[in-house]
């Protein structure tokens, strides 16, 4: 195929990219812009095949995109909602070994005779790798199968800046004076210090990490662009590192926290917070008909979902709990924290799931004067996001993050499975306010029993 | 294409990029990060390039484990993304009737 061609397909697949990413800020086109996105990547990839770079191992390549293809197609479909903010992380992470090992590739086949080439090789290596291992760590937190805690590693700081210093040292080593083992040295510190990075960060700042591996990934993918000369992959890995960067930044700013106190918070030791056992301090619990009686009788309720209810798939039984209250002429509204659930806007996926009105969805700065003057908040699932250590405990890992003001409404209940706290791992004070009732038991068995007795009110 | 051609792409794509998503509500935030994951999953083109390219067992093996990972990135992050934005598309005035409860 004509070069100028094909140059000018590319240009076409990364306007739809632009076009993409601009959709998606936008809640009308979002679903469109992420399909022109899809659009401009097959076009570019069907392109590859016929575009007059020379292909071998052609039943190689088909395997492995058919394969690739398949499973993430697969993954994707089937993954739980609840679950999709670790498949997401686990996808950049893939991204990232991905950019590292073509770069690795093109070491091996041309050397490092172009010293330019060899250090986008050797920066997408190492921003590669980071993001590869960084990612498999916060897929491991946000699936629970290692602690959500900060982890803390004796003399941690240390260690890292160690790692760092090696790492850099390996990079501009390798770029003077290339050898094959030095570049898989730089690999395993590279995939080390990923893993340093992310093990301290807990709670509620794993997703902000996350956005931040993003757009790691993106600039190793326009690096590695650089190394193959070709513009669609720098233009691509820079609008996502770019626009990462800027999303990250975001992101900490909703949750009302420096970016750099995510990062860094607990290298210090900033952690250790929360009050004491709490344990044998008493609690005021109810059953199921108590709170019902509360909610018949009250004439403005919030409900304020999180994380748990998601997790006991209860968002149907609490839809239609505030239909029922509505029915009653009470007034109902949700309280969306900007970080409900595991990710910024992960509550809204998941209410509009079980067809919650959009309406009745208010944020929190707009719903956060409304609480003083309610009756009954009635929080199912949450805890870190209406703890007012947030507020006064300088010492807590969720220090400045903005919350919803719970404690002003006339009463609260809790739907809790148990007295354990939330993702951040800290006690919260409004559980042991004589104004707060707690129900224990699976959220969504509670629910269904208060949706009973409220018919019978 | 020369290295200062190519500075000026870079260059020009950080301020479309820093440009297209300056003003983003947090609701958007998980799909746009998703989105966004899934574009970069483009780096299947360097995964294919290299298998296409390669010579030896070791290559060839890094090559089609690099293709595959681009590939599962790619397809998988755009249905993800897809299967978010999925919930926001009827807003539908009416509440509906029961069930919903999966």
């Amino acid at each position: 195929m004509n070069q100028s061609v094909v140059q000018l397909i590319n240009l076409v697949a990364a306007v739809l990219f632009i076009f993409a990413l601009k959709g998606l800020s936008s809640p009308k086109s979002a679903r469109n812009g992420n399909l022109l996105g899809a659009l401009g990547a097959l076009i570019a990839t069907v392109l590859l095949f016929f575009s007059g770079i020379e292909l071998d191992n052609l039943a190689f390549i088909l395997g492995a995109v058919i394969v690739g293809g398949l499973v993430g197609a697969i993954s994707a479909r089937k993954v739980k909602m609840t679950q999709m903010p670790q498949l997401v992380a686990l996808f950049n992470g893939v991204g990232g070994g991905a950019a590292a090992l073509i770069s690795v590739i093109e070491y091996l086949e041309k050397g490092g005779e172009d010293k330019i080439a060899l250090a986008a090789t050797v920066f997408t290596v190492v921003i590669g790798s980071i993001s590869f291992s960084g990612s498999i760590v916060t897929f491991l937190k946000l699936q629970e199968l290692m602690t959500t805690r900060p982890v803390i590693i004796p003399a941690g700081k240390y260690v890292t800046i160690l790692v760092a210093v090696a790492t850099v040292v390996g990079a501009v080593w390798l770029v003077v004076s290339p050898t094959a083992w030095m570049l898989i040295a730089l690999l395993i510190l590279s995939l080390i210090f990923g893993i340093l990075f992310v093990l301290p960060v807990g709670g509620a700042d794993v997703p902000i990490v996350i956005s931040l591996l993003n757009a790691f990934t993106g600039l190793s993918v326009a690096a590695s662009g650089y190394v193959l000369d070709n513009v669609l992959l720098i233009i691509a890995g820079t609008l996502v590192g770019a626009s990462g960067t800027l999303l990250t930044r975001e992101m900490a700013k909703a949750m009302g926290r420096p970016i750099t106190s995510t990062l860094f918070g607990a290298f210090n030791g900033t952690t250790a917070g929360g009050s004491g056992s709490g344990v044998d301090r008493p609690v005021k619990s109810a059953g199921p008909s108590d709170v019902a009686i509360m909610l018949g009788y009250a004439s403005k309720v919030i409900l304020v979902p999180g994380y748990g209810l998601a997790v006991a798939q209860a968002q149907g039984v609490l839809r239609e709990l505030a239909d029922l209250l509505s029915e009653k002429g009470i007034q109902v509204d949700y309280a969306i924290h900007p970080v409900a659930g595991r990710m910024p806007g992960h509550m809204n996926v998941l209410l509009a799931e079980a067809n919650v009105p959009y309406e009745q969805l208010k944020e929190m700065d707009e719903i956060n004067p409304e609480f003083s003057s309610t009756d009954v908040v009635l929080v199912v699932g949450a805890n870190d996001v209406v703890n007012p250590a947030a507020r006064t405990d300088k010492s807590a890992p969720i220090y400045g993050m903005p919350i919803l003001d719970v404690d002003q409404a006339a009463q609260i209940v809790f739907l809790k499975r148990s007295m354990r706290p939330g993702f951040a791992g800290i006690e919260n004070e409004v559980l042991f306010d004589p104004k707060t009732t707690l129900l224990f038991g699976d959220a969504k068995d509670s629910l269904t029993k208060v949706v009973a007795a409220l018919k019978t009110v | 294409m020369d290295g200062i051609a190519l500075l000026t792409i870079f260059v020009l794509s950080i301020f479309v990029g820093f440009e297209v998503v300056s003003k983003v509500s947090t609701v958007l935030h998980t799909p746009l990060m998703s989105g966004a994951n899934a574009i970069h999953g483009i780096v299947l083109l360097g995964g294919i390039m290299v298998t296409g390219s390669a010579h030896d067992a070791l290559t060839l093996t890094l090559g089609v484990i690099a293709t595959l990972l681009g590939a599962i990135n790619l397809v998988g992050g755009f249905v993800v993304t897809d299967r978010m934005l999925e919930m926001f598309k009827s807003k539908k005035p009416a509440q509906g009737g029961k069930g919903g409860a999966a």
